[in-house]
C-alpha cells in the first residue's frame, strides 16, 4: 500500500517535522514493512498560480496553439496583458480568467526538467502552462491543469497544493487488513510514536443535519435492499444522493493524495469513493439508480446467470458467487467488481451508494475463481471492518453532496444479520510467556488499549491458549490433567478482551500476545542461549546417503541437480514396456511447463538432459549422478486426500488414510557416463568409460553401504540388452525393502532366487537396480554420445539391507604366509563370470582368502563358444603356514566344485 | 674339518703368519680400493671377506695352531677383517654416493607435468549447504527429519494453520497434483476442493514439522532440510524448485527468547562468533508471533552503511542480511497434532538454502544450482 505522509499525520499527531526513514524504521519494527519512503513534490520548483489573460489562437500548424498572456500578480490582472508573461500552449481546455499553474522560465518541473524562456511558434514563450501529469500528480496530459478561481494568484503552486510530501511504500501481510489503510497505518504510527490518534471512521462524521438523522437511521425513501444469505454478507447498507453534477471536478487536494497513493483520478463520484476506500478502508460501490430495477438483493449466484463486469469481461457465474442482485438479474460480483449495467457515467445525476460487509471466505473464492483481483476485494478477503459501512457510506454521500452538488436522500437502508461478538479470554501473563520477558499486567492492557481492544481484567480458574470454539477441548489430552494439580483451587489474573471490529485476525490468546510483543518492540527480546540436549545425530540411513554421495564424488563422479519433472514423451524415449512400473506417473495440474507434467519415475531422463547441456558447453568427458525422490503411483490408491480436521489430533486410521493416499517415493541414485573416464595425456590415450565402469560405480554405491551386490545380467529398458547388470542385494524379509516399491529378485528373471542368510535370519533377494550401457535406441531418441553408460539403484533397497546387516564385524586378520595358486578354467562363453567365481569360493573352503579374475581369453585353440577365464586364489590359514599340500587339495576342490556347477575345465589340465 | 691338531706343523699355518695375513689383507684392501661399481664390490667383499675369502680360510686354520699362539693369530685375522670390513662399508658409501650422484639424478623427472588422468567429482552445493546446516543443529541436539514431497494438503496447510481460501494460500503458488482417475473430489467437509487431488508438491519443509509432532515423542528439535515446489518463474533469485530448511522445537517453557538464542547460536556456528541478529515482525499463519531475522552482514559488519562507505554486494549497503523466517508455533498447530498447547510451546524458523548459498558463497545467480553445469558443482568440491 502506498500512502503519503501527510495523510497519516491527519489522524496521527506526528512531530513535525518527522524524519522519514524514522518512521519508517518505527513501522516496521511493528510489523508493516515499509518497502521505500520516497520524497515527492520536493523536486519541483518556480510553479507559481497564474490567471488566463488573454488567448490568441496561432494558426497554420498542424495542431491547434495557443499563445496566452498569463498575470501572476493582482498588479497584472488590472495592467496590460502585454506586460504579463506570454507563454505558448498547445492544451485547449482552458479559458480567459480559468487560473493555471504556470511553470516560469527557471522553473524545474519532476526529472529535473528545466523551464527556460524560448522561442516557439514564432512567439517568445516565457515559460510553461502544467498539465497535472507534468506536476507528477495524475497521468492526465491532455490538458492543463485549471484550479479553482479561489487559487491565491501569484502563490507559489507547491505550497498552495501541498506537494512535498513523503510516500510511503508498505508490503502489509495477509493477516492485516485493517493496515491497507491510512486509518490503520495512523493507528500503528501513533503507537510507535505514542502520540494521539484520531479514528477517521469516528471523526467529523457527517451530523444529522446532514443526514437527516442518526448514522443508522433508515429512511424510506433509500432505494430498498435486503440479505438473503446471510453467510456471504451480514451488512448491507444502501444511501443516497440525487440531483449530483456528473461534471463537478474532483478538487485538487483529493486528486493530489489519490496520485500520492498511486490511484487514477477518473470522475468525482469514483475519485470520493476511492478516497474514502484508501482513507478508511471500506470499498464502497456507486450504483446508477436510474439503471436499477426493484429491491436489492444479496445471494448467491443461481445456475446459468452471467454478469458483465466493468472490465467489459462476460462472466459465467458460479453457484458460491455472491451476488447483488436487482429484478433485472445480478448487478455486482459482491465486493469484487460492479456490472456494467448500473455502473454511473456522464449523465448519472442520482447516485445509490452502497456499503457492506462481506464473507472474507466468500470474496476470496470468488476473486481467485474469476482471477479477478481488485482493490475492494483485496480488502474483503483480508477481513474489512463490519462497523464501517454505516459511517463510510454517510461520509461518501456528505463528499459528494458537499463536492458535486447533490441533495442526501434523509437515512439509509441498513440491511444486516446478526454477527457473535468475538471474546479472548487470555492470562494476563500469557503475552510474558510467549516472549521470555516480564511486561507486567499494566502493559499488556495498554498495549491491547493502544490496538483497539476493550479489555476487562478479572480472576478465573484458567486461561485456555486456545479460544474454545477452536478447539475441541473435550477430547484434548490434557484437560484431566491440569484439573487434577488443582488449578481450580487458585484463580489467576485473566483478560476478557474483546477485540475491535477492525481486527478480524485476533481470535486466540497467541495473537493478543503477538500486539503486546510487537508494540513492546521485538528488539526487546533477549536470546537465552540454548542448552544441549540429547540428541541422537543421523540416523543410519542419513549417513548412508552422504556416505553414498562422498563414495560417487571420490569416484570421479559429479552431482547435479534436475527438476524432478518429466515428459510423457519419456516412457517412450526410455522404450519402457507399457506394463513397466515407471509408466504411471503423478501428474501436475498445473505444470510449469505444459511439456513436463509428470513427476519423475526415474532419474535418468533428467540427467540425460544434463549431461547434453554440459555436452553443448563443451564438456564431453562426463560423470554425472543424481540422488533424489521419483514418485512411484500406488496400484489401487485412492484417489483423493481427505482434508482432516484441524480442531483435534488426527487418529492413526486418519493419518493412514491420508498416507494412502500418496505416491511411493523411494530415494534413488543414478549416474550417466560419457566420453573418457581417464583422459589421455603425456602418459598415452585415455580411457573411454564403458559397461564396466557403470556396473562397477553400482558396486562402489553397495561398498559405500557394506553390502556386497550381486551381480547378474538382464535385459531392463532403457540399457543395452546385451550389456545391462541387474544389482541384487540381500535383505531380511518379508517386506523390509517393500516400501520402497522394490521387486523381489525372482520376478526379475535372473538366475536364481535363492540365496543363503547371512544373518541367520531367512533372506531375500531384492533387486536394487540396474546398471550398464544404453540401449542405441534409448541413446538415439535422447541424442545422447554412443555408448553412454548409465546405473539407478533404489537406496531405500540398499539402505534397508544395509540397516538389517548390522555393525561391521571386525575381521580376523591372520599374519601367516599368503599361498598363491593360480587356475585357468574354461567354460561354455555364455557362462557367467560371477558364477565361475561363486563356484570357485564355495568349493576352495575357509581356507581361501580371496579370489581374483586377472584375465579373459577367446580364441581358436579354445573351440567355439569357450572362454578361458584365469583366476589366481589366495589361500592363508588363521593358524599356521599352509602346506603345498593343503593350498593344491583346496584348488583342486574349487575346480571341481567349478566342473559340477558351469562343468568349467582346468585349462591345460 | 680338522680336528685339533697334535702335530704342531708349522709350514701347514704358514697362512697365519704375520706376513701373510698382512699380504692377504693388502690383497684385500687393493681389490675394495679398486672396486670401480657397487658390483665389483660385491665381487671383491665376496672373493675377500666372503665365507672361501684367504682370511675366512685362514681363520678356520687357527685351531690348528698350538694352544699358546692362537689367541695371537686370532688377533691378527681379526684384526686384519675389521680393517677389511670398514673398508667395505667406506667403499660402499663412496660408491653408494657416486650411484646417487650419477644414476639418481638421470632418473630425475618433471614432477610439475599433470597428473590428472581421472577428472575430479565433486557434490553439488546445495546438498553440500544442506548438510552442513543440518550438522550445525544436530551438534545441538536437534535430529534431521525428512517427509514427501508430493504431500497431502492436509499436512502442507490445514495442519498449518492455512484454512482454504485465506490469503495465505496464495502467498505460496502451489503445484498441485492432478487427480489419479477420475475426476476427482467431488468437494465438501473432509474433502479437498472440487476436482481436486488433495495432493500438492509442498510449497514449504514445514510439512514436515507436522509430521514429526505426530510421530516423534516430546520434547522434540528437529531441522528438516529438503525440496519444495512453487508455481513461479524462474530467474536470477526464484527457483520454482528449491531447498529449504526449517527448524522446530517443543518443548514445555520456550519463548522467544529462546527462539533468538537458537538463531544466534545458528550464526555463530556458520559465520563465527561476533555478528548481531535482528528479529522483526512478519506473518506466517503456523507461526504466532512471527518475525523475521537478520543477521549484521558479515562482510561489511555493517560498515557500509556509513556514509561515504563503499558500497557491499552482500548486503546491498543495508548492513543487514534477512536470512530466515521464524515465529513461535502457532497453538492451532499444536492442537491439530495431539499437542496441547496449555502445556507445551514451540518455536520454529526456516530459510532457504539457495538463498544462504547467494549470501555466503557470492552466488549472483540462482539459476546455476539446477543448470547441472559441472564447472559449478566441482568449484565447490566435496566441503563447504
Amino acid at each position: 500500500m502506498r500512502v503519503p505522509l501527510s495523510w497519516l499525520r491527519a489522524y496521527a499527531e506526528l512531530p513535525d517535522p518527522v524524519d522519514a526513514a524514522e518512521v519508517a524504521r518505527r513501522l516496521t519494527a511493528a510489523g508493516l514493512e515499509v518497502e521505500s519512503a520516497e520524497p515527492a513534490g520536493h523536486d519541483i520548483r518556480g510553479v507559481v498560480i497564474g490567471q488566463v489573460l488573454s488567448i490568441e489562437e496561432l494558426t497554420g500548424f498542424k495542431k491547434p496553439i495557443r499563445y496566452c498572456r498569463v498575470a501572476v500578480s493582482p498588479a497584472q490582472l488590472g495592467g496590460d496583458p502585454g506586460d504579463a508573461s506570454g507563454v505558448i500552449c498547445g492544451a485547449a481546455n482552458f479559458a480567459v480568467g480559468d487560473r493555471v499553474p504556470l511553470a516560469l522560465p527557471g522553473a524545474v518541473l519532476p526529472g529535473a526538467f528545466e523551464i527556460g524562456a524560448r522561442r516557439a511558434y514564432g512567439r517568445m514563450s516565457e515559460g510553461m502552462i502544467c498539465s497535472a501529469s507534468e506536476l507528477a500528480i495524475g497521468d492526465d496530459h491532455t490538458g492543463i491543469l485549471v484550479l479553482d478561481p479561489d487559487a491565491p494568484l501569484g502563490e507559489d503552486f507547491v505550497t498552495y497544493a501541498r506537494l512535498r510530501d513523503e510516500v510511503l511504500e508498505i508490503a502489509v501481510t495477509p493477516d492485516r487488513g485493517y493496515a491497507v489503510s491510512v486509518r490503520g497505518v495512523a493507528r500503528e504510527l501513533a503507537s510507535a510514536f505514542g502520540v494521539p490518534f484520531t479514528d477517521p471512521a469516528r471523526a467529523a462524521l457527517p451530523g444529522p443535519e446532514v443526514l437527516g438523522g442518526p448514522l443508522d437511521d433508515e429512511g424510506p425513501d433509500v432505494w430498498p435492499a435486503r440479505i438473503e444469505d446471510p453467510t456471504a454478507c451480514d451488512r448491507f447498507v444502501l444511501r443516497e444522493v440525487r440531483g449530483f453534477d456528473p461534471a463537478a471536478r474532483t478538487p485538487l487536494w483529493m486528486r493530489v493524495r489519490l496520485a500520492r497513493c498511486g490511484v487514477r483520478s477518473v470522475s468525482l463520484a469514483v475519485d470520493v469513493t476511492n478516497y474514502l476506500m484508501l482513507e478508511l478502508g471500506q470499498p464502497l460501490h456507486p450504483f446508477d439508480r436510474s439503471k436499477l430495477h426493484g429491491e436489492i438483493v444479496v445471494r448467491r449466484a443461481r445456475p446459468g446467470e452471467r454478469l458483465e463486469t466493468l472490465d467489459h469481461v462476460r462472466r459465467d457465474l458460479d453457484p458460491a458467487d455472491i451476488l447483488i442482485t436487482d429484478a433485472s438479474g445480478p448487478i455486482s460480483m459482491a465486493g469484487t467488481m460492479g456490472g456494467l449495467s448500473t455502473e454511473i457515467d456522464e449523465r448519472s445525476t442520482d447516485l445509490v451508494i452502497e456499503a457492506a460487509h462481506f464473507s472474507p471466505e466468500g470474496t476470496a473464492k470468488m476473486s481467485r475463481r474469476h482471477k479477478l483481483h481488485s482493490e475492494a476485494s483485496y480488502r474483503f478477503e483480508r477481513g474489512a471492518d463490519r462497523e464501517l459501512p454505516l459511517p463510510a457510506s454517510a461520509k461518501a454521500v456528505a463528499l459528494l453532496s458537499r463536492l458535486g452538488g447533490g441533495r442526501i436522500i434523509p437515512g439509509c437502508t441498513h440491511a444486516q444479520a446478526p454477527v457473535e461478538p468475538v471474546r479472548v479470554s487470555m492470562a494476563a501473563d500469557y503475552p510474558d510467556r510467549v516472549a521470555g520477558v516480564v511486561y507486567g499486567r499494566d502493559t499488556v492492557v495498554r498495549r491491547l488499549r493502544d490496538v483497539g481492544c476493550e479489555v476487562r481484567e478479572g480472576m478465573a480458574a484458567t486461561a485456555p491458549t486456545i479460544a474454545p470454539w477452536r478447539a475441541d477441548r473435550a477430547a484434548g489430552a490434557a484437560a484431566p490433567g491440569t484439573a487434577e494439580h488443582g488449578r481450580h483451587d487458585r484463580l489467576i489474573p485473566v483478560l476478557e478482551v474483546t477485540p475491535p471490529s477492525w481486527r478480524s485476525d485476533l481470535t486466540d490468546p497467541a495473537d493478543l500476545a503477538e500486539e503486546v510483543i510487537r508494540l513492546e518492540g521485538y528488539e526487546n527480546i533477549p536470546a537465552r542461549m540454548p542448552r544441549a540436549l540429547a540428541g541422537h545425530g543421523l540416523t543410519a540411513r542419513q549417513r548412508l546417503r552422504r556416505t553414498v554421495g562422498r563414495a560417487l564424488g571420490g569416484a570421479g563422479f559429479v552431482e547435479v541437480h534436475t527438476d524432478p519433472f518429466a515428459s510423457p514423451k519419456d516412457s517412450g524415449a526410455l522404450s519402457l514396456p507399457p506394463e513397466d512400473l515407471r509408466r504411471p506417473a503423478v501428474r501436475v495440474a498445473n505444470p510449469l511447463s505444459e511439456d513436463e507434467p509428470l513427476m519423475r519415475t526415474t532419474l535418468l531422463p533428467g540427467l540425460f538432459r544434463v549431461l547434453l547441456r554440459n555436452i553443448g558447453r563443451g564438456f564431453g568427458d562426463l560423470a554425472l549422478f543424481e540422488t533424489g525422490l521419483v514418485f512411484r503411483p500406488r496400484p489401487g490408491a485412492p484417489s483423493v486426500a481427505p482434508i482432516l480436521p484441524v480442531n483435534r489430533g488426527p487418529s492413526v486410521q486418519e493419518l493412514a488414510a491420508l498416507e494412502a493416499a500418496l505416491p511411493d517415493q523411494p530415494l534413488h541414485v543414478a549416474a550417466v557416463l560419457a566420453g573418457a573416464c581417464e583422459l589421455p595425456g603425456w602418459w598415452g590415450p585415455g580411457r573411454a568409460a564403458s559397461w564396466p565402469d557403470a556396473v562397477e560405480a553400482a558396486r562402489e554405491i553397495g561398498r559405500a553401504c557394506h553390502l556386497s551386490l550381486e551381480v547378474r545380467a538382464d535385459k531392463e529398458p532403457p540399457w543395452h540388452p546385451g550389456r545391462c547388470a541387474a544389482l541384487y542385494v540381500l535383505a531380511p524379509s518379508p517386506g523390509a525393502g517393500a516400501n520402497g516399491g522394490a521387486r523381489a529378485g525372482g520376478e526379475a528373471g535372473g538366475a536364481g532366487g535363492e540365496a543363503g542368510g547371512a544373518s541367520g535370519e531367512q533372506a531375500h533377494e531384492w533387486l536394487a537396480g540396474h546398471a550398464g550401457e544404453l540401449h542405441p535406441r534409448v541413446i538415439a531418441a535422447y541424442g545422447l554420445p554412443a555408448r553412454t553408460c548409465a546405473l539407478e539403484l533404489d537406496l531405500q533397497v540398499l539402505f534397508t539391507a544395509a540397516e538389517a546387516a548390522g555393525p561391521v564385524r571386525a575381521p580376523q586378520l591372520s599374519s601367516y604366509p599368503v599361498a598363491t595358486q593360480d587356475v585357468a578354467l574354461v567354460v561354455p562363453s555364455g557362462v557367467a563370470a560371477a558364477s565361475v567365481q561363486d563356484a570357485l569360493e564355495a568349493g576352495a573352503g575357509d581356507l581361501l582368502e580371496d579370489v581374483r579374475l586377472f584375465d579373459v581369453y577367446t580364441g581358436e585353440q579354445l573351440g567355439e563358444d569357450r572362454k578361458s577365464l584365469a583366476y589366481t586364489l589366495r589361500f592363508r590359514a588363521p593358524d599356521r603356514t599352509l602346506t603345498v599340500a593343503e593350498t593344491t587339495a583346496a584348488r583342486d576342490a574349487a575346480v571341481a566344485e567349478a566342473a559340477r556347477r558351469v562343468g568349467a575345465e582346468l585349462r591345460g589340465g | 674339518m680338522s680336528a685339533p691338531n697334535k702335530n704342531y706343523d708349522p709350514v701347514a699355518v704358514s697362512s697365519l703368519s704375520p706376513g701373510e695375513v698382512s699380504r692377504m689383507l693388502d690383497e684385500a684392501l687393493a681389490a675394495v680400493a679398486q672396486a670401480g661399481s657397487l658390483e665389483e664390490l660385491r665381487a671383491a667383499r665376496i672373493a675377500h671377506a666372503g665365507d672361501r675369502s684367504p682370511l675366512a680360510l685362514a681363520r678356520a686354520e687357527i685351531g690348528a695352531l698350538p694352544p699358546e699362539a692362537r689367541a695371537e693369530a686370532g688377533r691378527r685375522v681379526s684384526a686384519a677383517q675389521t680393517q677389511l670390513k670398514d673398508a667395505l662399508s667406506r667403499r660402499q658409501a663412496e660408491l653408494e654416493a657416486d650411484r646417487d650422484q650419477r644414476v639418481l639424478v638421470t632418473e630425475a623427472v618433471d614432477v610439475t607435468l599433470p597428473g590428472d588422468r581421472t577428472p575430479p567429482g565433486a557434490l553439488h552445493p546445495v546438498t553440500l549447504l544442506a548438510d552442513r546446516l543440518s550438522d550445525v543443529f544436530v551438534a545441538m541436539g536437534y535430529e534431521v527429519a525428512e517427509g514427501p514431497e508430493v504431500e497431502a494438503e492436509w499436512y502442507n496447510f490445514d495442519a498449518l494453520n492455512i484454512p482454504p481460501d485465506h490469503p495465505a494460500r496464495e502467498m505460496q503458488d502451489t503445484l498441485f497434483v492432478a487427480p489419479s482417475s477420475g475426476p476427482g473430489s467431488a468437494g465438501g467437509p473432509g474433502l479437498p476442493s472440487q476436482g481436486s487431488s488433495g495432493l500438492v508438491l509442498r510449497t514449504h519443509t514445514s510439512p514436515v514439522q507436522i509430521r514429526s509432532m505426530l510421530t516423534r515423542p516430546l520434547p522434540l528439535y528437529v531441522v528438516s532440510p529438503g525440496r519444495c515446489y512453487r508455481n513461479e518463474a524462474l530467474d536470477a533469485t526464484h527457483l520454482p524448485v528449491f531447498y529449504q530448511i526449517e527448524g522446530l522445537a517443543v518443548d514445555e517453557g520456550l519463548t522467544m527468547a529462546d527462539l533468538r538464542g537458537a538463531i544466534q547460536a545458528f550464526v555463530d556456528a556458520m559465520f563465527g562468533a561476533g555478528l548481531r541478529t535482528r528479529l522483526r515482525p512478519d506473518y506466517f499463519p503456523f507461526t504466532e508471533p512471527s518475525g523475521d531475522v537478520s543477521m549484521e552482514c558479515h562482510v561489511c559488519r555493517g560498515a557500509s552503511t556509513d556514509p561515504g562507505a563503499d558500497p557491499c554486494r552482500v548486503c546491498r549497503s543495508q548492513g543487514w542480511i534477512e536470512i530466515a523466517g521464524c515465529g513461535m508455533v502457532n497453538p492451532r498447530v499444536l492442537v491439530a497434532c495431539g499437542i496441547d498447547p496449555d502445556r507445551y510451546s514451540g518455536f520454529a524458523f526456516g530459510l532457504g538454502i539457495e538463498r544462504a548459498l547467494m549470501v555466503g558463497h557470492d552466488l549472483t545467480d540462482i539459476r546455476e544450482t539446477v543448470d547441472g553445469d559441472v564447472r559449478f558443482s566441482r568449484a565447490f568440491g566435496m566441503e563447504i
